[in-house]
């Protein structure tokens, strides 16, 4: 085990943060927190670096004991979400930081940081000061810094929150592929179950300061814990008694015994795929379908059809939570 | 901190009650103390309020206006802080003393005092309101006359209320500083008793001449006032920012 | 147009206020300094006297901005990085020495460190005289320039944030480096801002220095309490060379703020 959390409680005042939190994050996994803001997942993060002291419970990195170790003796690296650039240094200073205070070779550290700087592209701009980069540039450069000291695990606090949507892409694909390069542990913060789910091999989900499920993508998509933990993943809707994807209702135009008789009320074509607006016994219902159903089906608002769960969904009862 | 500025200050006020208020009310109220004391406090509230619509002025000019030498003015106004008192008093009375080059001598009179206190007081209305006048959105103007107010009543209807904890804030801190002057004012008052000597002369001479007590009790009475213009000015403040 | 003549009365009412009032008597003193050439002044100004002066003045000045550069900072840091009961009061009790009279400041050093006070007495026995000598000097100049690093530095350091200097302990950075390498870079122009006030504030202080000091000639008689005896003594080419000295200092200074002051 990389990081082991175990039972780690914090309070804010007297606001609870954590609450008897217990992780194992695997060596060499790519981990994502993910949760609503205020969930907790930050803390947690900042728990594991060391910026904040737990009330109890212990952190265990690599098989140490870091409960009361300072940040400086973790040897984590961690990203800022506002990448916390050191403003008066260049690109090269920023990242040779941890390589200087441990006293490196000047020449260990030109080679190392050069080498880092190749990795996140920005060989270019070893030169430049934070101020004439971009946010993405910035970003890439706060990684390569963490990235520096060799850390043990690799910590990211929302990442990519600070960019632009479509910087915000870029990034995520490359921060997978990068960890395929250097297979550091990685622990990332995200509120973004899309980004959780692309990048991630293992989802640990945080609301309310406690652990709500540990999972891959996968898993806590199609085998939701709870009714939180699935609506926090993805689109749901109510059939019945239970929550349903709305990707999981198959519609037919025939009536079947074995399904719901529905109301439509109104077909909304968005692109690729079609959201088709249902009334079943007076509650409001919707079914997301691919374009050729939609057009197969050619269905008109005010017709009558039959929705059943499509026998791969996991519809998640209602009463049970 | 508490070496140097609190157990300091604490012991004059404790110095000064050291004989019982009776004692101390009647160090304050000595002819000679008390003619200090309404001078000081007369002539700060006179500087106030020219300092107010002056600096207000000043700053309105600074902001809105645009001639040539605007910025040279700019930086002078910082002057009177950089420069030190007795200078300033030697400065004035180079041009407003018996050698005038204009024929006006204001030394060892009142109006010398204010003159002085002037100078040193000039940059505090200044600073605080220029700062406020440049964050002023033009759009509000323009929306004020476009609903037909005149460029009077937009002055007073619109710009004024929103500049006015910056002119009292720094007319605050202007007051203070005339309260508690001394270096500026010794040269061209000539300090003398009952006409032109300031409190804080006034607790120069009392430590010159041994009477520890007496220049404690002014100096509370000095305290008080500083303190509580401390506090006008956090409520000030708080008030202002309420309101932006 | 009406609009513009209000426009011109006010700017005419602005500068002449100005000049009356502040440019007509500086120019005034420069000119009547070198009236009669550099000769005297440099005549004036090279006597023992005065020399002491301006020795006596350097180092109070620069233990006094030594003092409050450690103050200030350590102060600044404690306000925004820390939280901790009497947060507030201590935030106030900062501007006080702003609001003080110089004189009081003065007294209430003579009745704590005086040859009759308690602490005073104490350390006179242990041969430290404070009062009439160079310490109580120091102790009136910190005293009245206390605010002024602080209050340099308080809002620089608060829009810096944390987060540079907790990214620097996640490197490996102690306590010491981060502050030296992150901290002090990032609030650099802002102390240099803050020094060069208070040095300006140390060398010009008139009114603290004049009570604790006792004015003692070649002794604790600092510029500005020279300018005072020598005027007072009818001696005013040495009076005037000394002021305008001080005032050229303070015009180096305010053109040093000028460059320092954080933009925005």
């Amino acid at each position: 085990m990389a990081i082991e959390v175990r039972d780690v409680n914090k309070s804010f005042g007297v606001t609870p943060v954590l609450r008897d939190v217990s992780i194992d994050v695997t060596s060499g996994s790519l981990t994502a927190l993910l949760g609503p803001s205020g969930g907790g997942k930050s803390t947690l993060l900042r728990v594991i670096a060391g910026l904040e002291q737990p009330d109890t419970g212990t952190v265990v990195i690599s098989g140490v004991d870091a409960t009361r170790l300072s940040p400086q003796r973790r040897n984590v690296g961690f990203v800022f979400q506002h990448y916390a650039a050191f403003k008066h240094m260049t690109v090269f200073k920023n990242v040779a930081f941890g390589l200087e205070i441990r006293k490196r070779p000047k020449e260990e550290i030109r080679r190392r940081v050069m080498e880092l700087l190749e990795l996140v592209h920005l060989d270019q701009m070893a030169e430049r000061y934070p101020s004439q980069l971009s946010g993405g540039q910035r970003q890439r450069m706060a990684l390569a810094r963490a990235l520096a000291v060799e850390p043990q695990v690799l910590l990211l606090d929302e990442p990519f929150g600070a960019l632009d949507a479509q910087v915000r892409k870029e990034l995520r694909t490359w921060l997978r592929r990068l960890h395929d390069e250097v297979h550091v542990t990685t622990v990332f913060v995200t509120h973004d179950q899309e980004e959780a789910i692309e990048v991630a091999d293992t989802i640990v989900v945080l609301a309310d300061g406690q652990v709500k499920q540990v999972g891959s993508p996968a898993e806590v998509y199609d085998n939701p814990a709870d009714q939180f933990v699935m609506r926090f993943l993805g689109p749901v809707t109510r059939l019945g008694d239970s929550l349903v994807r709305p990707h999981d209702i198959e519609i037919s135009p025939a009536a079947d015994p074995a399904g719901t008789t529905a109301t439509v009320v109104r077909v909304v074509r968005l692109g690729f795929e079609v959201r088709v607006e249902l009334l079943i016994d007076g509650q409001e219902t919707w079914a997301q379908l691919a374009r050729s159903t939609a057009d197969r089906l050619d269905l008109q608002p005010g017709q009558a059809v039959t929705v059943r769960p499509s026998p791969a969904a996991r519809p998640l009862a209602l009463s049970a939570s | 901190m508490s070496l140097i500025v609190l157990i300091p200050l604490a012991a004059v006020v404790w110095r000064s009650q050291e004989r019982g208020l009776g004692y101390f009310w009647e160090a304050v109220t000595t002819p000679d103390a008390w003619a200090a004391l309404t001078l000081t406090v007369g002539a700060s509230l006179v500087v106030a309020v020219i300092n107010l619509v002056m600096g207000t002025i000043i700053a309105w000019v600074l902001v809105r206006d645009r001639f040539w030498g605007k910025g040279v003015i700019d930086t002078l106004i910082d002057l009177p802080f950089a420069l030190p008192t007795i200078v300033a008093g030697l400065v004035l009375l180079a041009l407003y003393g018996p050698s005038s080059p204009l024929g006006i001598d204001l030394a060892y009179a009142r109006s010398g005092v204010v003159l002085a206190l002037l100078f040193v007081t000039l940059p505090f209305v200044v600073r605080t309101v220029q700062p406020v006048l440049l964050e002023l959105d033009p759009d509000m103007e323009q929306a004020g006359a476009s609903l037909g107010a005149s460029p009077l009543q937009v002055f007073r209807r619109i710009i004024l209320p929103n500049l006015i904890p910056a002119m009292l804030s720094g007319t605050a801190l202007a007051f203070a500083r005339a309260m508690a002057e001394i270096g500026s004012v010794v040269l061209i008052s000539g300090n003398l008793p009952f006409k032109t000597q300031v409190a804080s002369v006034y607790i120069f001479g009392q430590i010159e001449t041994d009477n520890p007590i007496g220049a404690a009790a002014t100096s509370t009475v000095l305290l008080v006032v500083a303190l509580v213009t401390l506090v006008a000015l956090d409520l000030l403040q708080r008030w202002g920012s309420r309101h932006a | 147009m009406p609009k513009n003549l209000i426009r011109y009365a006010l700017r005419a009412l602005a500068v002449g206020y100005l000049l009356f009032l502040l440019v007509l008597p500086v120019v005034l003193i420069g000119w009547r300094t070198f009236a009669n050439g550099l000769g005297p002044i440099f005549e004036a100004l090279s006597t023992p006297q005065a020399i002491s002066a301006f020795q006596v003045t350097l180092v109070v000045a620069f233990w006094a901005v030594v003092a409050n550069t450690v103050f200030g900072v350590g102060a600044a840091i404690l306000l925004v990085r820390h939280a901790f009961p009497g947060k507030r009061v201590l935030n106030a009790l900062i501007d006080l020495p702003m609001a003080v009279s110089p004189v009081v400041v003065g007294l209430a050093l003579i009745l704590v460190y005086g040859k009759f006070a308690a602490v005073g007495g104490w350390l006179e026995t242990l041969g430290v005289q404070v009062i009439f000598s160079v310490p109580g000097m120091v102790m009136a100049a910190v005293f009245i320039s206390l605010p002024l690093v602080v209050r340099a530095v308080v809002p620089v350091l608060e829009e810096l944030g944390d987060e540079q200097e907790q990214a620097a302990r996640t490197l490996g950075a102690g306590w010491w480096q981060t502050f030296r390498r992150i901290t002090i870079p990032g609030i650099r122009w802002a102390l240099g801002y803050g020094i060069v006030l208070c040095l300006a504030r140390a060398l010009g202080e008139y009114g603290a220095v004049a009570v604790v000091s006792g004015r003692l000639v070649e002794q604790t008689q600092t510029l500005t309490l020279f300018v005072e005896e020598r005027f007072q003594n009818f001696d005013e080419t040495a009076a005037f060379a000394a002021a305008t000295s001080l005032a050229l200092l303070s015009v180096i200074t305010l053109l040093l703020t000028k460059i320092l002051r954080p933009k925005d």
